[in-house]
């Protein structure tokens, strides 16, 4: 057995194009598990604020979901649905529930009762309420959440890779490293997977700062 | 210099007017069945009936849960009655669109309800925008608007709300309630979160403003002093939402309708009409020598008056005239005398 060196930099710097691409297909999945997520979640959330009682409901249905092993969930759609992206999106997106629905019911309690009843007291129609002020208050927290989901996610894209070479985004470096004990790639999957998430977050930080400049000025207030 | 500004504030706003507002049996009923409580269900208002001409202040006053907030939000249909109507200028509110209506009344509430997303200017400015003024125009009537109550908009405008004190706010939440130059102002104990000394400082700037801008305001308080120094009317509110007494300051101190006007205005009501009244409305005696007697600006009301006699002990005071001339001499028989001779005062001892 010959001692292989931690990192082969002859290897990476002939992997530039795959592991580009990797990175491409890693925020792609990414992308779609949140969007899609987010736009169930919201519509979870909607219905929970309407009807206060289905929120346990949606709570616990949520949580339960989380707590399937995501290895069993591509086991069993791999037979269903093949080793294709709908197979790797459709356990991204239910794990999101959790982290969205109690966030976006949060931040839309948040809005103070006062400030609803100013605004109907203005004259803003139910539409116009709901647009111009209450979801504008309820942004800090969705914005969190979506914070959440997207680290969240980054990190579970990895394990899409047991559903076939052609999936798992920067995972797939994990994996077939794993497989031939080959650390140069085990590492740059994870760091550059580290790395994505980490990004992503500064983005969404600086997102939630330009789209709530008002909350900065509260934090210096007090 | 203060007026001055208001007015030609005011002559740049543009006036739209007051308008009248009449209660006609208004009742309110929370509950169902034959049982729902007419009387003891907080908030309820039963068949309530007086009436507001333009651009007069009048102030509903009462225990807590006597209905006085419910009334006020009929007004603008946050709370539908059950029956009765409520007329705007001769013209039901129950017949015109419920947000055209609410955009015509200005709004004001104890906890302000500023929109905390949103700037000063822009807070300001929200009625303006929902009827679909140009943004200039939002802007230049935001401007003129925190002028007019005593904010500098090039200090103010660009702040947001958790930025300001709670005098500041309650200033804010003021202007935007006039953005649209409403001909009706609703205000629910507009001034009850702030401390006593600002309090008294947005009332007294209040009825400045209002002297310029002449609105009806319909105006809900739980204290009795400050209705008799905000209110042209006052309408007591019993429990149940019943109408104990309705009539300016003066006749309800001097003349309680009943037993529980006359506890819930106080023993004091006295002393509480000699602040409606000032030195400049005595009548004097000619001063002799005046060396050593306590002086009165004829803005001095007669309370504080009597009050500086008191303490001082002496046989009297000076009534001084707008120049700051010695007028005539004000004593304490002279203030007592004061309650009693006044046209709606015949019965002031009883």
């Amino acid at each position: 057995m010959t001692t292989e060196p931690l990192v082969r930099w002859d290897w990476l710097g002939a992997h530039l194009g795959p592991i580009a691409g990797r990175v491409e297909q890693h925020l792609y999945l990414t992308v779609i598990a949140v969007a899609v997520g987010f736009a169930i979640s919201f519509l979870l959330a909607a219905l929970s604020i309407r009807r206060r009682k289905l929120y346990p409901l949606v709570v616990v249905l949520s949580t339960a979901v989380y707590t399937i092993p995501s290895f069993a969930v591509f086991v069993v759609l791999i037979v269903v649905s093949g080793p294709s992206v709908l197979s790797a999106e459709v356990p991204l997106v239910m794990y999101t529930f959790v982290l969205f629905v109690p966030n976006i019911v949060a931040g839309f309690d948040t809005v103070p009762w006062e400030v609803i009843d100013s605004a109907n007291g203005m004259g803003f129609t139910r539409g116009q309420r709901w647009w111009q002020v209450e979801l504008p208050l309820a942004l800090p927290l969705v914005v969190a959440s979506i914070r959440l989901a997207t680290v969240s996610t980054i990190g579970l894209v990895t394990v899409t890779a047991v559903l076939g070479d052609s999936l798992g985004g920067l995972g797939y470096y994990i994996l077939d490293g794993y497989h031939r004990t080959f650390t140069t790639e085990i590492l740059v999957g994870g760091l550059l997977s580290i790395a994505l998430a980490v990004l992503a977050d500064l983005a969404l930080v600086l997102l939630q700062r330009v789209l709530t400049p008002w909350v900065a000025a509260r934090e210096v207030a007090r | 210099m203060e007026s001055e500004a208001v007015a030609s504030a005011r002559a740049r706003l543009g006036n739209s007017g007051a308008a009248s507002l009449e209660f006609r049996g208004v009742s309110k009923r929370y509950g169902s069945g034959p049982d729902a409580a007419v009387a003891g269900t907080p908030g309820a208002v039963n068949d309530l009936s007086f009436a507001v001409p333009a651009g007069a202040i009048c102030v509903l006053v009462g225990p807590s849960g006597c209905g006085k907030t419910t009334s006020l939000k009929m007004v603008n249909r946050l709370i539908e009655p059950t029956s009765g109507q409520i007329l705007l200028d001769g013209v039901d509110v129950q017949t015109v669109e419920v947000t055209a209506l609410r955009r015509r009344i200005g709004y004001v509430i104890q906890q302000v309800g500023l929109f905390p997303h949103l700037t000063v200017g822009r807070n300001v400015a929200v009625v303006p925008a929902l009827v679909g003024w140009s943004k200039e125009r939002q802007r230049a009537r935001a401007d003129e608007l925190l002028s007019l109550v005593g904010l500098d908009p090039s200090r103010y405008r660009g702040r947001y709300p958790a930025q300001l004190s709670g005098g500041e706010r309650q200033r804010v939440g003021v202007a935007r309630a006039l953005a649209a130059d409403p001909p009706l102002m609703l205000m629910d104990e507009p001034f009850a979160a702030v401390d006593p000394i600002a309090r008294a400082g947005l009332q007294d700037e209040f009825l400045r403003l209002q002297k310029e801008l002449a609105k009806t305001i319909v105006f809900v308080t739980h204290d009795v002093d400050e209705a008799i120094k905000m209110g042209d009317l006052i309408a007591v509110l019993a429990d149940g939402g019943r109408l104990a007494q309705f009539g300016p300051p003066d006749e309800i101190l001097a003349r309680p309708a009943s037993d529980f006007v006359a506890r819930f205005v106080g023993a004091d009501r006295g002393l509480k009409r000699l602040s409606l009244r000032t030195v400049a409305d005595l009548k004097v005696e000619p001063v002799g020598q005046s060396d050593g007697l306590p002086r009165f600006a004829p803005a001095t009301k007669l309370r504080d008056a009597l009050s500086i006699l008191l303490v001082a002990d002496t046989r009297g005071g000076v009534a001084l005239d707008e120049a700051g001339k010695p007028r005539g001499l004000v004593t304490v028989d002279e203030i007592a005398s004061a309650l009693a001779d006044e046209r709606v005062g015949t019965d002031a001892r009883s």
